[in-house]
This record gives structure tokens, sequence and C-alpha cells, in this order.
């Protein structure tokens, strides 16, 4: 069952100044850009804010541009323009590889990397329609007091479902983030915490603008596992970068959609073990099972995402190294 | 709050007062008598109210009216030219690309979107450029014939 839009007031500024003041004074809006998500959400009564600002209209926002430093890309650079990027595509091959499998063409076309790196995390319990969680008692993350994933736990279990920030987090890249009293940067990594009601740590009054990409010898790669292979959210999603200038190659696994948080993490760090070794593969899979913990947020076991998300990066691993 | 809004809708200028939570699938169909763009799942998952805005595909049903200031829009119902169907309606209606219909249009706007892009594509390019379109009949055969036949009549408008 659908639900009609509420009412609410979009603003639409032309600078990132007036988008900031338009902010301050109304603390509690949602930012919008393609709105692929947003509107969904809205329609299901998931977002508690009566305006919207709309970013699109600001184009210091909108470009990819090259610099001594590596890359700087616009967080209101749409998927599709990253999908079809020569510039990002030459450095940063699992980005172009990421941007391309979100959902489906329509919604690349206005879905934008600001939007997919903030996305908002998902359950089952969750995106749902309003009556739907009503009779559920609603959930832990909006308008409830319960998770019913886990519900003797204290916090929202919802998983983050981005496909673009494992890619980037395997480059080291950096977000660069305005807020009321000036700029900051951050490694794309601290932009996350592992709580599904709150998993950004943007400031009220906080948007984020850019990511900076480092120059890279890397090569990289991204995949991910879904029901239908168009549109639906990552179930699980691993992206891997590979540096084979250094002996033995130093490999950067990243994964999203098991927890509320994409993140990076260790490779098998055992000096004995070379990636020409089969133990490797069996170790690095070992590492990414123990690391991740996919939760009943979806329709799919979280034993299965775990076994999948652990061969996903093991095959990735072994097409790269 | 309300604001008023200039779109090109199949080349026709229209200017409206619409409130600020106007989808554009609402707007074509309900205040511009466009029913072909069709509401399906209503939560942009199946392409049913697929149009073109400024020549790209775009889903009506999570898209603000508001946000389609001065843009081009395109609907299924500007297909056809005086009468005559298109060569992607026609190569549809050819090769039964249509069963129970429902997905049509949007199916004929994302492949309209490809065509233009694309004049030849092959069977991957097709499968990509309608992966957000469902078929609930399971037609995707034909209409993935039906696509390759409207590319090769080469008589596309």
């Amino acid at each position: 069952m659908t639900e009609a839009l509420p009412q609410f007031t979009l603003v639409r500024p032309e600078t990132l100044d007036d988008a900031l003041i338009a902010l301050q004074a109304t603390p509690d809006a949602a930012l919008s850009a393609g709105g692929t998500d947003l509107i969904v959400r809205l329609r299901k009564s998931l977002v508690g804010s009566d305006t919207l600002i709309d970013l699109t209209g600001i184009k210091a926002m909108n470009s990819i541009d090259p610099n001594e430093n590596g890359l700087r890309i616009g967080a209101g650079v749409t998927l599709d323009q990253i999908e079809h990027s020569d510039l990002i595509a030459q450095t940063y091959p699992a980005v172009v590889k990421a941007a391309a499998s979100v959902a489906g063409p329509s919604h690349r076309q206005v879905a934008t990397l600001g939007g997919n790196l903030c996305l908002d995390t998902r359950c089952v319990y969750l995106n749902q329609s309003h009556w739907w969680r009503k009779a559920n008692d609603f959930c832990l993350k909006y308008q409830g007091d319960t998770c019913h994933v886990a519900p003797k736990g204290n916090r929202c279990r919802a998983a983050f479902s981005g496909d673009l920030a494992p890619a980037l987090l395997v480059h080291d890249a950096e977000v660069e983030i305005a807020g009321p009293t000036g700029f900051r940067r951050e490694p794309l990594g601290d932009l996350y915490v592992e709580d599904g009601a709150t998993h950004l740590t943007l400031e009220p009054g906080e948007i984020l603008v850019a990511v900076n990409l480092p120059a890279s010898i890397r090569t990289s790669d991204y995949e991910k596992i879904r029901v239908r292979k168009t549109v639906d959210f990552p179930l699980a999603g691993v992206a891997v970068a590979c540096d084979t200038s250094q002996e033995p190659p130093r490999l950067w696994v990243a994964v999203t959609g098991t927890n509320s948080r994409p993140f990076l993490l260790d490779p098998p760090d055992d000096p004995m073990l070379s990636p020409a070794d089969e133990a490797f593969f069996i170790a690095l899979q070992k590492q990414v099972q123990k690391a991740v913990s996919p939760q009943r947020t979806t329709m799919i076991a979280p034993h299965y995402r775990r076994l999948s998300v652990a061969a996903l990066a093991v095959r990735l691993a072994r097409r790269i190294l | 709050m309300k604001r008023i809004v200039s779109l090109k809708i199949n080349g026709k200028t229209v200017d409206d007062v619409v409130p600020d939570n106007s989808l554009l699938m609402d707007f074509l169909r309900d205040k511009q008598g466009l029913t072909g763009t069709k509401k399906g799942c209503d939560g942009g998952e199946c392409g049913a109210c697929t149009v073109l805005i400024n020549g790209h595909p775009r889903l009506a049903c999570i898209t603000l009216t508001a946000s389609c200031e001065d843009q081009k829009i395109e609907t299924i119902e500007g297909q056809s030219k005086s009468g005559r169907l298109s060569a992607l309606q026609r190569a549809f209606h050819e090769n039964l690309g249509a069963q129970c219909g429902f997905c049509t249009p949007g199916m004929i706007m994302a492949a309209e979107a490809l065509l233009r892009k694309t004049p030849n594509p092959d069977i991957d390019q097709i499968k990509t450029a309608l992966g957000g379109n469902l078929c609930r009949c399971t037609g995707y055969t034909k209409i993935i014939k039906s696509v390759q036949a409207a590319a090769m009549s080469g008589a596309r408008q």
C-alpha cells in the first residue's frame, strides 16, 4: 500500500552558503539531491521533517576536478556521471563499478555520490508502510522503542546499503564537509559509526560537499550480491584494492550491507602468508566472516550473507592479486 | 507551499500552479490527463512510470514536479506523431512485446532513451537499459526482441 507525500516546503538554494543558511534556519530539514531514496521514505512517513532542501541547484557541488593531490568529486555528481567518467575509471575502477551497480539506469540519472554516501540505513522492519510499522509498534530506529531484529539489544541494527562507500574506502577517500563554522576534512571511514539509528557523524547544520581521492596506483574492483540483478539494494557488497608494486602485494578490503556502517578491514597480517598461497585466501575468508555482523535486517538469512560476503572478498582478491 | 512551474510536456509548454509535494506522476496523470504513464509499485522499483526528462529516462513516481521547472518531459503519449505509431510502438505491436500492456509505456520510454544514445544496441545493452523495468507477465524475451526490431527498422523518428 502506498501513501501520498506529506506536506512539506521545498527550498532550492543556488549556492552552498544559501543552503547552509537554510539549514541553520530549519535544523531538522531533510537534505535532498536525486530523491530516489528520500521520496520513497517520505511516502512511508519515515522522514520527520517538513522542509526539504534541494541541493541540486548548487553548481559548485556538481563537478569532477583533478588536482595535484588526486581527484575531487562533488557530492552532487550523479552516479550516471561517475559510471561514464573515464577520469575516474582510469584510476579508481571500483568506484565506477560500484556506481554502475546502484539501482537502475533511471535512478542513476539523478542519484548522487553524496546521497549514496549519506544513504539511510535499511531494515526489513523499517522500510515498510506506516500502517505496517504501526501494527508492529514501530521500531527502535523510528517512533518505537524496540529493535525487532535484536529485541534484547539497545541499539538499532539497520544495515547501511550504499555501494560507493566501500569502493571509496579502499582508495583512502576523504570527505569534505561544510558547516556553520567552515569546512573540515576527514577520512571517509570517520563519517560512519556502528549504530543504525544515527550512523552518520555529520553534526547539525553540516553538509557533505565533496569526496577527495588521493592519487593511486592501486587496482580495484567491486561486487555485490542481491536477489534481483538491478534496483535491489545490496545484501552485501565488497570492494578490494591492491598495490602490486609492493612485495608482497598489499590488499585493502571494505564491505557494505552487512553492518550499520561500511568499513575497511585488515587483510590477513600474518607475515608468513603470501597472496600466492592458498592459505592466504583461506585466512582472508575467515577474517571477513569474523569481521562482519549481518543481522535479520533483510529477507535473506544472516548466515548466508556472512558466507557470501567472505566468498565475494576471496573471489575479488584472487582476481586482482 | 505552492509555486508556478513551467514545463514542456511532449513539445507543449505547460504553466501550472503545483504544491511542493506534487509528484510528477500525479501531475501528469491527474492534472494533465496523460494516463499513459502508469502507476505501478509507486516506489521507484518497477519502471512503469518511466518518462524522459531532457531525453534521459526518469521515474515519475519519485520525481517532484517542482524540480522539473523548465525541463522537457516526454511521455508515451508523445511517441506517436499524427496518429502514426513510433518505430518502437510498432515493433512492440508486431513482435508481441506487450502482453497485458501495463509495463509497456515504461518499457518503450526506457528503450527510446537507449536507442537515441545507442541506435544499434547489443542484447546486454538492452538488458541494462531496461534493467529498472519489471514485466509481471514476464514477457522479457519478446520485449528485447521488440527493441532489437525497432533498432533494426532504421526508421525511428
